[in-house]
């Protein structure tokens, strides 16, 4: 009786109906919960680059403490709005992706495998009570081992001085080159030097840092295990502080100043 | 049905039968997910809730199901059930989900709750069916939460992310065994559990498929009849 035809389609369509309608009403009404987490995750992750970051708190209302600014990667300026894109949601990682919003980058020039660069970049600026600028948060991006890791940098006011490091998203080896996320290891970042005479001196090194060495500003300890890691890392902030970055931002900024 | 019926169809597959020692199903995702122990206890709810319910809900209509069709109708339910557990996830808590990546995705693909749907709930009746899949979903879970407690403890010297063994790389005394923190140490380490419970419970050892018989030697050929 079961396996007459219409039976079969009757119950093959009933289960599919109901198995939808169960499916579509999970994913609509737990969207917006969804979306939310998405986005508080990113922002914690901007909080702590930033060292403002309290658990406390609500993060909605220590996010206000940063300005989102756009950045013209074509002359280096900071703008408020541009082609109606929305300063709030912009996302320069999906737009790097995108037709029209970026452009290949050279292959001689893209030592961190970053491949698409979007034309129009998203930094945030701390400002402190008489808003005046404290540190700047970076979006960077490279190549290490497995993949890209995606991260953000705090340099300070000086524009030099490292500030802080987070990744939020990589693919690298458990213990050895996922060690990125090891706060000890971000903390070695805190006061580190990125130019020496305008040239890019930061990079993270093999073995242990040589405090008496005069270079010891500009260096960080390697990741034991993690070579490759560890050199992709300093490639990354070769490129996004190079001209192909951030640098000619940085000197606007610092004309502005 | 008796009380003692149902006692035994949620306490059998704890160990006696369990679905990863004596079946050897699921093995992909205790190899993928146990390096962290809190990122193991949501796997283990999330798997176990979809056994159980998977198993309810084709008990429930088993006996509508056209045999014709009727892996692709427990596919369907199994299906959304691995979605909805998902979504549920993804909105109440993102950290782990993360983690767990496709992992719970491919709950689909394990093998303990279409396994579950067909050797049991297509036969038994809907309450009884929930306890097998609920005792099924733990005794993947008992196996998960021990791998997972060693590779832990011992692959990063936390439980729970709490420091238990302090590292030599963060000033403490233990050099942790990064074996432990890759996929592949769950197989050794499963297989010593299979190792042990099949010493302690001899009847799950597999009867040999066939006997090697003994070696003949061959039959001494003269030159000629080589040549031939």
């Amino acid at each position: 009786m079961n396996d007459s035809i219409l039976k079969t389609l009757t119950v093959s369509f009933t289960v599919c109906l109901f198995c939808s309608l169960v499916v579509s009403f999970a994913a609509v009404s737990l969207r917006d919960a969804q979306n939310l987490n998405k986005l508080n995750d990113q922002r914690i992750k901007i909080l702590k680059t930033a060292a403002i970051y309290d658990p406390a708190e609500s993060i909605e209302s220590q996010f206000t403490r940063l300005t989102p600014k756009f950045v013209d990667f074509s002359n280096g300026l900071l703008l408020d709005e541009f082609e109606g894109l929305d300063l709030v949601t912009y996302d320069p990682v999906y737009f790097s992706k995108q037709a029209g919003f970026s452009s290949p980058i050279p292959p001689k020039l893209d030592i961190a495998v970053v491949k698409n660069k979007e034309n129009i970049g998203k930094i945030y600026l701390l400002k402190d009570e008489e808003s005046q600028l404290e540190k700047i948060i970076l979006p960077i991006r490279g190549y290490g081992l497995w993949g890209t890791l995606y991260g953000y940098i705090a340099i300070d006011k000086d524009l030099n001085t490292i500030r802080g490091l987070e990744f939020y998203e990589h693919k690298e080896t458990p213990g050895l080159g996922a060690e990125v996320d090891n706060p000890k290891w971000k903390a070695l970042w805190d006061g580190k030097k990125i130019y020496k005479d305008g040239e890019i001196e930061i990079a993270v090194i093999k073995g242990k840092v040589d405090q008496t060495n005069k270079m010891a500003d500009y260096q960080v300890d390697g990741l034991s295990g993690a070579t490759l890691t560890s050199r992709g890392v300093t490639n990354m902030l070769a490129f996004w502080f190079s001209e192909s970055g951030y640098r000619e931002t940085l000197n606007k900024i610092n004309y502005d100043s | 049905m008796t009380v003692k019926k149902y006692k035994e169809v949620l306490t059998k597959p704890l160990l006696e039968e369990n679905p990863i020692t004596l079946q050897i199903l699921g093995i992909c995702s205790a190899l993928a997910v146990t390096s962290n122990l809190s990122v193991t206890l949501v796997m283990c709810v999330a798997l176990t809730s979809v056994v159980s319910f998977s198993n309810l809900f084709i008990s429930l209509i088993r006996n509508y199901i056209p045999s014709s069709v009727r892996i692709i109708v427990q596919m369907t339910i199994i299906a959304s059930l691995v979605i909805v557990v998902d979504e549920l996830l993804k909105a109440y808590d993102y950290e782990t989900s993360k983690k767990l990546s496709v992992f719970v995705g491919l709950i689909i693909t394990n093998c303990i709750v279409m396994g579950r749907a067909e050797a049991f709930a297509m036969k038994e009746k809907p309450f009884i069916s929930f306890i097998d899949g609920l005792g099924n979903g733990l005794g993947y879970s008992v196996i998960l939460i021990a791998v997972a407690i060693v590779r832990e403890l011992f692959g990063s010297g936390t439980l729970m992310g709490y420091e238990i063994l302090p590292l030599v790389s963060n000033g403490g005394w233990y050099p942790a065994n990064n074996l432990l923190l890759l996929p592949p140490s769950s197989f050794i380490l499963i297989g010593l559990m299979i190792w042990g419970i099949r010493s302690y419970k001899s009847d799950q050892v597999e009867v040999n498929e066939f006997k090697l018989s003994k070696h003949a030697t061959a039959p001494d050929l003269t030159k000629s009849e080589l040549n031939a």
